[in-house]
């Protein structure tokens, strides 16, 4: 449970704003979760959560064995629960790409040499290594997404945290970090939490949470959950556009399986019919 | 009343030896009244020229004219251009400064040297424009929820009367419904008050839901220029682009090389909706799958 407390000007207390409420949740290692859910409905709340960045005003969250309350642990909770925001612009700091991936593990006090020996396998794993020793500033959207998540990964998490990763960047920017996300998770078994608006990057989850009012309402594969077009209107969000196409036309008769999610499936569901 | 662009080209640092030529000859002719979206993949040099069109940035060469007057020209008067044409950047919300929504708004009117008492009535104006009432004069912008401030950012714009509005990206970042608030509000505007819009977006099911005409920019040049049905018809040339179409129009395409007789385009669910019920009913007539759902869903 979390609350944020709101103070007038005269320091009282002047309201209550409960973000998360009483919300239980497990999440499995190397599990793809994507978390959907409007503004302010406590998505970015229990992310800054899952790294210790907040604690509960009531309740507690564990990150493997560890207590995130438990000052001690607090940088082995970082290090292990790694986050990544939505502006590329705000996280980056070095002057030279490769500079601002060592940052992330020289701040955990790892030794020079295996610093780079992590930051060419990070820079390696998000396809950004023919960059190494170009200015970020020179670099789209997209790529600085990558170089941040490198750093992040330079830091060996078990689980990223990517809070809208995709919100500022165009679709070309959109796919190469979906396609990275998606690579750590395949290959390298890192867990990914991803926080997003894009109903069409939350397909590749293996499991969906849907949340409103500091609650989780929903759970489950994208199929399942995009299959219930009515309710996820009703927490006010969408579904991707070809699903609410199958959604539709099944209304009006035509047999398609529920939850369709890609252009490529409603497709050939209606060859076969046609 | 309109904005023509004639053999318009910029260049970024063109005295140097790194010169970027952002926008290439580029001819357009924005008509009055028109709700135009802006298409192309980061770089295309889309944000260049629509600096252009209220004179942030004026051409290396070629000419614009609003409303006939040629920009630059003796006698033009960029101060009054922009408040004619108000552009809306990208993440507007950032800009608000002051300590309640009705004053942030009253900046821009008061800014164009109008009494205390007008701009007010200009900032009430325009903050309903935006769905946004009484209840949240006196609110700090701080306060507002994240669709809530974009909508008080564009009334600060809007509280200028403008008589065309640009928008950068007005929905990005925004939940599904704070982007149908925007866009809803945005059609209004262009319909009731007769504003002229133009929308830069990475959306294209947002530009296919409201836009009249899609202009694609391509490498500093308008390679596509139409109406949503048309553009989106060349799916290939924009994917080649980096840009993706509809997915309603991406399944009308497909289906399409597949046999299916379609004989329109499609860029909204309820367009391709109908077209492929229109077509299915057509080969297999009315009756037979209607008959067949249920029986289907039974053997399951």
């Amino acid at each position: 449970m979390y609350e944020y407390i709101k103070y007038n000007e005269e320091g009282e207390n002047d309201g209550v704003v409960r973000a998360l409420d009483c919300l239980d949740l497990e999440i499995e290692k190397g599990d793809f979760v994507a978390i959907l859910g409007h503004n302010g409905s406590g998505k970015s709340t229990l992310a800054k959560h899952l790294n210790g960045l907040l604690l509960p005003t009531q309740g507690t969250v564990w990150i493997g064995e560890r207590n995130t309350k438990d000052e001690r642990e607090i940088w082995n909770i970082r290090q292990t629960a790694g986050m990544v925001f939505q502006n590329p612009d705000n996280q980056i700091i070095g002057s030279v790409v490769e500079e601002d991936v060592a940052f992330w593990p020289e701040n955990l006090g790892v030794p020079t040499k295996e610093i780079w020996s992590r930051v060419e396998e990070s820079l390696e794993a998000v396809g950004m290594i023919a960059y190494r020793k170009r200015s970020p500033n020179k670099l789209s959207g997209g790529q600085k997404q990558r170089v941040a998540i490198a750093g992040v990964v330079a830091m060996r998490p078990e689980c990223i945290i990517l809070d809208e990763p995709t919100a500022m960047l165009d679709p070309n920017g959109r796919k190469e970090v979906i396609e990275t996300i998606r690579e750590l998770n395949r290959q390298e078994g890192i867990t990914v939490i991803l926080i997003t608006h894009y109903m069409e990057e939350v397909i590749y989850a293996n499991r969906v949470i849907v949340m409103d009012a500091g609650k989780t309402v929903m759970d489950g594969t994208p199929r399942e959950i995009f299959s219930k077009v009515e309710q996820l209107k009703s927490y006010r969000l969408d579904v991707p556009q070809v699903t609410e196409l199958a959604y539709e036309l099944k209304q009006e008769g035509i047999p398609l399986s529920d939850g369709i999610l890609t252009v490529e499936e409603l497709v050939s569901e209606l060859c076969q019919l046609y | 009343m309109s904005i023509v662009l004639e053999h318009v080209n910029y260049i970024y640092e063109a005295d140097t030896a790194f010169p970027v030529h952002a926008v290439k000859d580029v001819s357009l002719t924005i008509a009055d009244g028109e709700f135009l979206a802006l298409m192309g993949h980061t770089g295309s040099g889309k944000s260049t020229l629509i600096q252009h069109l209220n004179g942030l940035i004026r051409p290396t060469s070629g000419i614009i004219r609003y409303n006939g007057t040629v920009m630059g020209e003796e006698g033009f008067s960029y101060r009054e251009l922009r408040s004619k044409v108000g552009l809306v950047f990208q993440y507007p919300e950032y800009q608000l400064f002051e300590t309640d929504v009705l004053t942030d708004v009253c900046f821009g009117p008061k800014n164009q040297g109008l009494k205390e008492e007008e701009a007010k009535k200009r900032a009430m104006e325009a903050l309903a424009l935006v769905g946004l009432d009484e209840r949240f004069y006196s609110l700090s912008p701080f306060e507002l929820s994240g669709g809530e401030k974009r909508r008080a950012a564009i009334a600060g714009v809007l509280a200028m009367r403008p008589e065309v509005l640009i928008l950068d990206e007005p929905t990005a970042g925004l939940d599904p419904r704070g982007r149908d608030e925007i866009l809803e509000k945005l059609k209004e505007l262009h319909e009731r008050q007769h504003i002229t819009i133009v929308l830069v977006s990475h959306s294209m099911e947002d530009i296919a839901r409201c836009a009249q005409r899609i202009v694609v920019m391509d490498h500093g040049a308008v390679r596509l220029d139409g109406t949503p049905t048309e553009v989106f018809r060349h799916v290939r040339e924009l994917e080649e682009m980096g840009l993706a179409v509809p997915q309603a129009a991406r399944v009308i395409h497909l289906l399409r090389e597949n046999g299916f007789a379609l004989d329109e385009d499609a860029t909204t669910v309820e367009e391709a909706k109908r077209l492929i019920v229109q077509a299915i009913r057509r080969r297999k007539g009315n009756a037979d799958f209607q008959k067949k759902d249920p029986r289907k869903g039974e053997a399951k």
